[in-house]
């Protein structure tokens, strides 16, 4: 029975973390940050709130632990997989804005 | 002495550490960490397109956002009815499960007509798969990218309320108890995931 109790933290406090962070990323979008300020705020934000949905709502925090370093592994991918790709993305940008002129250039003619 | 013996073998009698129970919750993670990474992908794919984009029509102009903060509510709310479902079983309340669940797919179901409606808001307003809005100017891949994850999500949500009907048919017959319940268990923890990936998606598709 004190193993079915550990089971039930408090889900209504992690709902109201969840509903103020929601509301939190929409107001930081208008606010007059910097762009990189906003991009950072957010992905943090939504990070937390996805561990929150993690941790308590699907028990990772009450689990073992080897089921923990298990979840973290598609995370770990997915940032080696954006790391992997950057150089190409910074590549892309000044291609894609390169041909983007000449078609510009091409249309007025 | 001999008795000794036989009582020291029986301690050591082979258990297997996987229980048909917790198999079960063990492979549902596995689908789950293999769909995190589809959405992974999905996801990385979106940012190199657009990263590699000469002009990216701003998200919060082409999407609504404040509709989709209510559909992100709601999520969280059908979140919080499953960990109820789940709670209400682990106490032998088959009733008050059968309510949870319920809510559950009501949560589900408004979802996925939201969704259908701003898809029918934003086709209608000219965003297809190889236009944008009139009077936007960016990149036509918009289009195919917000097209392809929302509807990849949307997918699993659909997936999730059939998923939620077949326990909650189960659930009305009576099939979980106090003591079995590790089906209504692995059905959270779906779609708690479907809540998580939305969260994500809900960040990087409308809100950067």
């Amino acid at each position: 029975m004190e193993h079915a109790h550990k089971e039930h933290p408090k889900y209504m406090r992690i709902f109201v973390i969840l509903i103020i962070l929601t509301i939190a990323e929409v107001a930081v979008v208008y606010m007059p940050f910097p762009k990189i300020v906003i991009a950072l705020l957010l992905i943090g934000m939504a990070c937390s709130k996805a561990l929150y949905v993690a941790l308590y709502f699907m028990h990772l925090k009450f689990e073992q632990k080897t089921l923990m370093v298990i979840a973290l592994t598609p995370f770990i991918i997915c940032v080696f997989l954006v790391f992997m790709l950057l150089p190409d993305l910074m590549d892309g940008a000044r291609h894609e804005g390169a041909k983007a002129e000449s078609q510009v250039v091409d249309a007025s003619h | 002495m001999e008795q000794t013996t036989t009582l020291d073998h029986s301690a050591d009698v082979y258990e297997p550490s996987l229980t048909p129970d917790s198999l079960g919750k063990l492979g549902m993670w596995l689908f789950l960490i293999s769909d995190a990474m589809s959405f992974g992908a999905l996801l990385a794919a979106y940012g190199a397109i657009r990263a590699g984009a000469a002009e990216w029509a701003p998200p919060s102009e082409v999407l609504g956002i404040n509709l989709t903060a209510g559909m992100t509510f709601l999520l969280i709310c059908s979140s919080v009815t499953m960990v109820k479902a789940l709670e209400a079983i682990q106490n032998g309340n088959q009733s008050r499960m059968c309510t949870f669940l319920g809510l559950t797919i009501l949560g589900g179901l408004i979802f996925l007509g939201l969704q259908a409606y701003e898809w029918t808001h934003l086709i209608t307003h000219g965003l297809t798969f190889t236009t944008l809005p009139h009077g936007m100017s960016g990149s036509t891949l918009f289009g195919p990218t917000f097209y392809t994850i929302t509807g990849f999500h949307g997918a699993h949500v659909t997936g999730g309320v059939i998923y939620l009907i077949v326990i909650l048919i189960q659930g009305l017959r009576g099939t979980y108890t106090a003591e079995n319940n590790h089906k209504v268990e692995i059905l959270g923890l779906y779609w708690h995931f479907v809540d998580l990936v939305w969260i994500m998606v809900f960040t990087f598709v409308y809100l950067l």
